[in-house]
């Protein structure tokens, strides 16, 4: 054998295995340059003043000692800005507040400075009188009759509600409720599912305060060129969205913005709406014309970026004693805070949650979304998932208890399977869900188990073991909300047949660039090494609807596909033009373009780059792809198939519980997830720790305490998050149900592994001790209270509309 | 009128001259007036980690330090970590074991890592976690970030 004469180039795949994410040694030597690290030449700094009321008119704001104060460029009221534009998705929010305060973390002033120090000694030099207003500091007064109104109609000179043209935003021509959303859903008919039911249970259910806690905090520098275009470094998740409603709020066009993002110290759905000081420093660099950088610091992180919505829920559920479930009826109240952001349109997840995880033949949702005096909640890792799972997966047990089935078989009776049409209309094409149950189940012996803890329930010793079951079901192939969920992607070869992948999805830690690149060297027969990813700047790459939903290796990573198989056609059919072969015998294997079905090269593909360059007939391998996934939009009633494919997982997660200290210790995770196929194995294996850890603080740990309008524990020292020695033994595996529009077969998975933690720990400390705890988190204080009978159920009348 | 002082300290195997604010903090030192920015600010009160610097050898949270403290010390930042071949295995390490995701806590776990190494050469799992008590991480639910410490300690046997 000759092996030196003929070698035989073989097919090696890249996918499913471990690869190194290209930025790690960037960012573990510290050379990786945040926008915290960034120093534009010229550039002020700037500081906020903040509201030091929780409600209240404002009436009067002096800056003239802030002014006087040498190093101080520019200071900006809500009256130096007359031209500003309300924010947000019911635009209701005005960046700077001129007249009244509706919570502790608005905006009342802000500075540019030669330095920060400046900047904050001029903060203190400005005076505001405030005349203080009733302080709404729960849901359940906002919707109240009587309550005060946290977005009153402007009054004219009369005291009369000003007339407003029709359509003016709520921030002008204010609201005459709280209430700052409604959602209603239905499929099927509950009255009739209940009255076939055996067993109904119904219980209410209290989620928390809880917040993103990104290591890297908030920042942004924004420029003016001399041409008035402006220039912004930011850390937003949605580029694109961004570019358009900056342009909105300074009343220019889109093309004269342009947003760099450096690379992003966390995201986790944080960065995904425009927030104030965004708009205020744009305000400040227009005035000061020069560069200004704002950087948070870790207490305004805590008081003035969003959170995870707090929410109320009463959960009907019923089922027959077969174990079939017969129906759902939820109600919730969400607090909006006073502003409404992302968080108030959660409900979408929610109700696919509980019209869709199970099937069920009657589901019936109704959520209130109220104006409260509160920070205002964004979009979290799970977007209301959490929520909603932590009280369909206890009453699931609760169910199977009550009708004396094992909580596994009764789910596996009611679980989804592919080719499913829900009630919602979603369509289940690809479906691991059963295998993941029975999977995360046996791996953690979890029926033995379940068993055996109830029988040790009463033994003596203060420590109880215990161990629990949930399940999630969540987008897993974009969500189209906007009117596209596509994305873009240029792919450019060079003369070294080196890959240049540009591409809309923004990098946000999560090893979106490592995944690309990935898919885009498995059709084009090349090591990672040999792709340079340029994703972080809006003149530069292709559109994209942002980083969110899950949903960037799904669509990103067919937009890549797409391209890099465009190109491979193009080369294929140069080489064999080239070399007088037919090109559906030729491959792209290890730098070569090769025989497909022997693996012979035929000629190096650098090689072949450069012929096409330098020929009479000169051409680039430069191609462009755009993805738009196959689903819909929903229609009114909230029906329709909203993403390409769906993603399942159960966890089971074990815990024991001192009965003497109420500590909960999270001993161990098995978690199986169908992810379609295992792309980056590192990356995915990293993601889903990286959520159980996330849903253990959920559940176990972090809660921003809000009393009456302030947040009591703005600092990692008060607010806990889960250390390195507190971390569950982990079992990670994963179904492939091989999805048919997936890249190589895969389904989104960023925001699943963080979804069923809480519930399935509420579901084993049951287990532990027979006491169930409806209300997060499970601070020791709590389960020590819920033990001795002394927890307060969470209640509320389920609120209607008149 | 803000006092100054001279301090005279080794950073990163240089010798280095300054004049500082007695208020300044040390993290400002390196960021600022330095401008090495591997050393991140995380919280500014010593809870997270992000600002892990070496100093006589012992790990310290840069954010907790004034400027002046630095006098006549022998400090190490992540920048200088770059001469040290076991920090070259640990920083590798990091990479190959998927303890990187967004990064920004990387250079104070590096760090700490560095100094677990040096301590506890055989060091085990539960060790390592206690040693990487007081580096908060968001993203990678630290179980890789152990795997890469523990690797590294196993390499150096």
């Amino acid at each position: 054998m000759n092996v030196a004469e003929k070698p035989v180039i073989t097919a090696d795949s890249l996918i499913g295995q471990r690869i190194q994410k290209k930025d790690a040694p960037e960012k573990a030597a510290g050379k990786t340059r945040y926008i915290q690290d960034m120093i534009v030449p010229g550039m002020l700094h700037a500081k906020i003043l903040r509201s030091s009321r929780v409600h209240a008119r404002i009436r009067s704001i002096d800056t003239s000692a802030a002014k006087a104060l040498p190093g101080v460029h520019v200071v900006l009221t809500a009256a130096d800005v007359p031209d500003q534009q309300p924010i947000g998705v019911a635009r209701d929010h005005l960046p700077l507040k001129g007249e009244r305060v509706r919570s502790l973390r608005d905006e009342i002033a802000a500075v540019a400075a030669d330095s920060e120090e400046i900047a904050e000694a001029a903060l203190k030099l400005i005076r505001v009188e405030y005349e203080d207003l009733p302080v709404i500091a729960t849901p359940e007064d906002a919707v109240k009759a009587d309550a005060p109104l946290i977005h009153p109609a402007p009054l004219d000179a009369d005291g009369k509600p000003k007339t407003v043209p029709p359509k003016t935003p709520i921030a002008f021509a204010g609201k005459a409720d709280n209430i700052a959303m409604r959602f209603d859903y239905t499929h099927g008919d509950v009255a009739a599912a209940e009255a076939e039911s055996d067993v109904v249970v119904e219980d209410t259910f209290q989620l928390h305060y809880v917040t993103h806690c990104c290591m890297g905090v908030s920042g942004v520098i924004a420029e003016f060129d001399a041409s008035g275009n402006l220039l912004m470094y930011s850390n937003t998740q949605v580029p694109f969205l961004h570019k358009r409603e900056f342009a909105e709020y300074l009343n220019i066009d889109p093309s004269r913005v342009r947003i760099i993002q450096p690379p992003i110290g966390g995201g986790f759905g944080s960065k995904l709406d425009i927030y104030p000081f965004e708009v205020i420093c744009i305000f400040l660099a227009r005035a000061a014309k020069r560069p200004v950088k704002m950087v948070f610091t870790r207490k305004e992180e805590f008081l003035a970026s969003p959170t995870r919505q707090p929410v109320l829920l009463t959960l009907r559920s019923g089922c027959r004693k077969d174990g079939t479930l017969t129906f759902r009826q939820v109600h919730t109240l969400h607090d909006n805070g006073a502003y409404t952001s992302w968080g108030a349109t959660t409900p979408f997840v929610m109700m696919q949650t509980f019209s869709s995880l199970y099937r069920v033949p009657a589901c019936d949702y109704h959520t209130t979304v109220a104006y409260t005096n509160n920070p205002y909640a964004g979009s979290f890792r799970g977007y209301g998932n959490l929520q909603a799972t932590f009280a369909i997966e206890q009453h699931m047990d609760m169910l199977a208890e009550r009708i004396g089935m094992d909580p596994l078989d009764f789910r596996l009776k009611n679980a989804q399977e592919a080719g499913e049409v829900t009630g919602q209309g979603m369509t289940f094409k690809s479906c691991g869900f059963r295998e993941c149950l029975t999977t995360a189940a046996e791996r953690s012996d979890y029926r033995k188990k379940h068993a055996d803890n109830l029988a040790h329930r009463d033994a003596p010793g203060p420590v109880k073991r215990g161990i629990g079951i949930a399940s999630m079901l969540h987008v897993g192939g974009g969500a189209k909300i906007y009117p596209s969920d596509g994305c873009g992607t240029i792919l450019k070869l060079d003369d070294f047949a080196n890959v240049t992948l540009i591409t809309g999805a923004s990098e946000i830690g999560q090893g979106s660039e490592t995944v690309l690149s990935q898919l885009v060297c498995e059709e084009l027969g090349l090591p990672i090494s040999a792709v340079t990813v340029v994703n972080n700047d809006t003149a530069i790459t292709p559109w994209d609807v942002g980083v969110h939903a899950s949903r960037t290796t799904f669509i990103a990573g067919n937009s890549a596909i797409g391209a890099a198989r465009k190109a491979k056609a193009k080369i294929l059919a140069a080489a064999a033009k080239k070399h007088g072969c037919d090109e559906a015998t030729l491959d792209l294997r290890g730098g070569f373009v090769v025989v497909a079905e022997t693996g012979e090269p035929v000629v190096e593909l650098a090689r072949l780059m450069r012929n096409l360059h330098f020929s009479d007939k000169a051409e680039l391998v430069m191609t462009t792809f755009y993805y738009e996934p196959p689903s819909v939009h929903q229609d009114k009633a909230f029906k329709g198939d909203v993403s390409a494919a769906y993603a399942w997982a159960a966890q089971v997660v074990e815990v024991e519980v001192d009965t003497d200290t109420g500590i909960v210790k999270m001993t161990k995770v098995t978690g199986t997830h169908d992810v379609g196929r295992v792309l980056n194995r590192l990356g995915l294996e990293g993601q889903i720790e990286g959520g159980v850890v996330m849903g253990q603080g959920y559940a176990l740990t972090e809660n921003l305490i809000v009393e009456n309008g302030v947040t009591r524990n703005p600092n990692f020292r008060d607010y806990k998050l889960v250390t390195a020695p507190e971390i569950p033994e982990m079992d990670i595996t994963f179904v492939e149900s091989m999805d048919g529009e997936g890249p190589q077969g895969a389904k989104g998975v960023g925001e699943a592994p963080a979804i069923c933690i809480a519930a399935a720990a509420a579901n084993a400390i049951y287990n532990a001790t027979g006491v169930r705890i409806f209300a997060l988190p499970f601070t020791p204080e709590a389960v020590y209270r819920a033990l001795r009978g002394k927890a307060e159920k969470p209640h509320w009348e389920a609120w209607q509309p008149e | 009128m803000l006092l100054k002082h001279d301090i005279e300290f080794t950073l990163n195997g240089v010798t280095k001259r300054l004049t500082v604010d007695v208020t300044m903090n040390a993290l400002d030192l390196l960021r600022d007036v330095v401008g090495l920015t591997g050393t991140k600010y995380g919280c500014g009160e010593g809870e997270c980690g992000a600002c892990t610097i070496r100093v006589d050898g012992e790990t310290r949270n840069s954010c907790l330090m004034f400027a002046v403290d630095f006098d006549g010390r022998d400090i190490v930042t992540i920048e200088g970590l770059a001469a040290d071949p076991k920090a070259d295995a640990l920083r590798e390490s990091f990479v190959e074991h998927g303890a990187v995701q967004c990064g920004f806590c990387t250079p104070g776990m590096v760090m700490q890592a560095s100094h677990i190494l040096d301590a506890h050469p055989d060091a085990d799992a539960e060790t390592i976690k206690r040693g990487l008590e007081g580096n908060l991480c968001r993203c990678t639910g630290y179980k890789k970030i152990v795997d890469a410490v523990e690797s590294a300690c196993c390499g150096g046997r």
